[in-house]
């Protein structure tokens, strides 16, 4: 969608001296070597060649910004008009790049190194020993797994979701009170979730729900004692929070569609129940597969709830692969091994998103 | 009165009681899905009133079922009786309640500036970066949207070590505004294309430089946009707990982790926490009735094209 070509043509005299160009030149590499030069210090200071007795890395950080300063001046300096069209990516780019791209550098080192951040020892390099370790651990694939089965329980999210944007779009009074009703669950921090409804609301002795189960003629009501009832439960409430989220979504793919359609269908004597599915449900499919992506995307992300209510317990049933991660982290301190497996679960993740994406976009394309 | 006499076939007549029902029904489930998303609230602003004997009876109306009392309250020292005294509970509760504002604000205004930058850019200028055009710096931007927290947590955990930015709430800062900046890119480049840029050109030919253009012509248009891409990036800030709890310790606690960390404690007093808990999660609810038209704006930039 993004087109190419300057959509604004401007016409300016550049006249930028020479003198002005060597200077954005001389600044970009001054602030370069500036940069360079404190980190080979510090270098040195670290491995103990030199002693300056630097605390920390703060010395280079701040070498850094600056160098990241000048850049962004020297633009302008030097290429004038075009330049000043550069700042408009390149702050964003700059802190994309120094944010992401060095930590996952970093985080591929550290991957393949032994390193326990509370033994003395420090980092040490050993091969492929994590991935042997991992390829053994069968609670990492579990939590890979149990990612599968939380995957597809977007499908039900995804159903009562269109559900609920349909009802919201149906003629109905206080249309604005039920919006803001069905809203609210994705505003509130899943932290406090888990406790104001994973803790208190299912307390198996007088949580409502449990009484609410006790009333409906289920004996002995119990969320997180058994495998498939703890994850049922962790399916439940993280669906809870995020419906509203694809609900939004959907409803306003519902707004866009016009409403002749719809009438032409009914004149064409079409039921309400064939209106939907060969009308409206075709014509949000593209809507429907952005909002499908984007909670899987967020999907993979799942953690607090988990660590925060069930820990993964009972016997890692419910773990997710971040709260598996967090927890091999919080228990053992192990940085090198969580990063491999954060590493392999980034490699699986850009390789079910590219081949979903790819067939999604297969079904966008319009088919008639 | 004069007789009828051209009726409708009874089978287009409307149907009263087939109406009826369908409008029963609809409100029956939106009844029900509206109670099903505020009862929770109801239950955690109703136990924070409670002693422990009403929470064992899980009474649930206040004044029917038992008399409300401010135990939960007292306990944060926000009771009404509590609230003119020393309390480092309360000292406690401002320090990451204060500690979650400034962090969510900072870095949701941050990813608002440097993202409508980058939208804008994307939207008005061809770049051309190494190999990579307009379409793929837009995707390297929004590709971010997909990086699993857990792949940066360790790194920065052992980045930010050195560099003495842990539990500090400029290391929190950054690294929610990373994680929000692709979202802001999202919405906001939708709201750029749809200026036009005639607009702009206009202001250019009376004089204006580029960035006067953008920041008196177009700004002011895109503004509702960019409060829909801030409201949305306050919420995932402020619920956002991975980051807090693995790089805050003492200092630059938010609140969510203050709440995750009441949770372990044995023996829970469960009007402490539906306090604790419902303080957590007021502001958005505020934020959430007041503004909700700007979320769903948000939210529906990039489902509708």
């Amino acid at each position: 969608m993004a087109e190419t070509g300057d959509l604004l043509h401007v016409v300016t005299n550049d006249d930028i001296s020479p003198g002005r160009r060597a200077f954005g030149k001389a600044i970009v590499w001054a602030s370069l070597a500036l940069l360079a030069g404190t980190a080979v210090v510090q270098t040195l200071d670290q491995s103990g060649t030199l002693s300056l007795g630097l605390p920390n890395w703060r010395p280079t950080l701040y070498a850094y910004i600056l160098f990241s300063v000048c850049l962004c001046w020297s633009q302008v300096l030097v290429r004038g008009e075009q330049g000043k069209r550069v700042l408009f990516v390149l702050p964003a780019a700059l802190f994309v790049i120094s944010l992401v791209v060095f930590p996952l550098i970093f985080g591929l080192i550290i991957a393949f190194s032994n390193w326990n951040l509370s033994s003395p020892d420090g980092r040490q390099f050993n091969g492929l020993d994590n991935v042997r370790q991992m390829w053994a651990d069968p609670f990492y694939w579990n939590a890979l797994g149990n990612m599968i089965r939380y995957l597809l329980a977007i499908i039900v999210e995804y159903a009562i979701a269109f559900g609920l944007a349909l009802l919201l779009n149906a003629q109905i009074r206080a249309r604005k009170f039920f919006r803001v009703a069905f809203l609210l669950p994705l505003m509130l921090s899943p932290v406090a979730v888990s406790w104001m409804v994973g803790k208190s609301m299912l307390e198996i002795r007088f949580g409502p729900i449990s009484r609410l189960a006790r009333f409906l003629g289920w004996d002995n009501p119990t969320f997180f004692s058994s495998p498939e009832m703890a994850r049922l439960t962790i399916m439940v409430l993280d669906a809870w929070t995020y419906i509203p989220f694809m609900m939004i979504m959907i409803l306003a793919g519902l707004q866009a569609i016009p409403k002749d359609v719809q009438e032409a269908a009914r004149v064409d004597g079409a039921s309400p129940w064939r209106g939907f599915w060969e009308v409206t449900f075709p014509l949000m499919l593209p809507v429907s597969i952005t909002a499908i992506l984007i909670r899987i995307i967020f999907k993979l992300k799942l953690a607090d709830i988990i660590i925060n209510l069930t820990s993964g317990g009972p016997g890692g049933a419910t773990d997710s692969v971040t709260s598996f991660i967090y927890r091999e982290y919080r228990d053992r301190s192990n940085v090198g091994y969580g990063t491999l497996l954060a590493m392999v679960y980034l490699v699986l993740i850009i390789v079910f998103m590219t081949v979903l994406m790819k067939i999604a976009d297969r079904w966008m394309r319009p088919k008639y | 009165m004069t007789e009828q006499v051209f009726h409708d076939a009874p089978h287009d007549r409307p149907d009263r009681l087939g109406w009826y029902a369908s409008r029963v029904a609809i409100y029956g489930m939106l009844l029900l899905w509206a109670a099903i998303c505020l009862f929770p609230i109801y239950w955690t602003i109703t136990t924070s009133f409670k002693a422990a004997p009403d929470v064992m009876k899980g009474a649930l109306v206040p004044w029917a079922d038992y008399a409300p009392k401010w135990l939960g309250w007292k306990s944060l020292g926000l009771s009404p009786d509590t609230i003119g005294s020393e309390s480092t509970v309360r000292q406690e509760f401002m320090l990451r309640f204060m500690n979650s504002t400034v962090i969510s604000l900072t870095s949701s205004a941050a990813a608002v500036v440097l993202g409508s930058l980058a939208a804008y850019g994307l939207s008005r200028f061809s770049y051309k970066f190494l190999w990579m055009r307009n379409p793929d710096i837009s995707f390297f931007f929004l590709s971010q949207l997909i990086l699993p927290p857990v792949v940066l947590a360790l790194p920065f955990l052992v980045l930010y070590k050195e560099l003495a930015l842990l539990d500090t709430r400029i290391g929190l800062i950054l690294l929610y505004t990373l994680s929000v900046l692709p979202i802001v890119i999202w919405i906001m480049r939708d709201q750029f294309s749809g200026i036009p840029h005639e607009l702009e050109e206009a202001a250019l030919v009376d004089g204006l430089s580029i960035w006067g253009a953008f920041l008196t012509i177009v700004m002011p248009i895109a503004l509702p946009g960019m409060v829909a891409a801030f409201i949305l990036s306050l919420v995932l800030t402020w619920n956002e707990y991975f980051f807090a709890a693995l790089l805050t310790s003492t200092h630059a606690n938010t609140l969510p982790v203050m709440v995750a960390s009441q949770t372990g404690s044995q023996g829970i007093s469960w009007w402490s926490m539906a306090a604790l808990s419902f303080a957590a999660i007021l502001p958005l609810i505020v934020v959430g009735v007041l503004l909700e038209r700007y979320i769903i704006k948000g939210m529906a930039a990039g489902a509708v094209k």
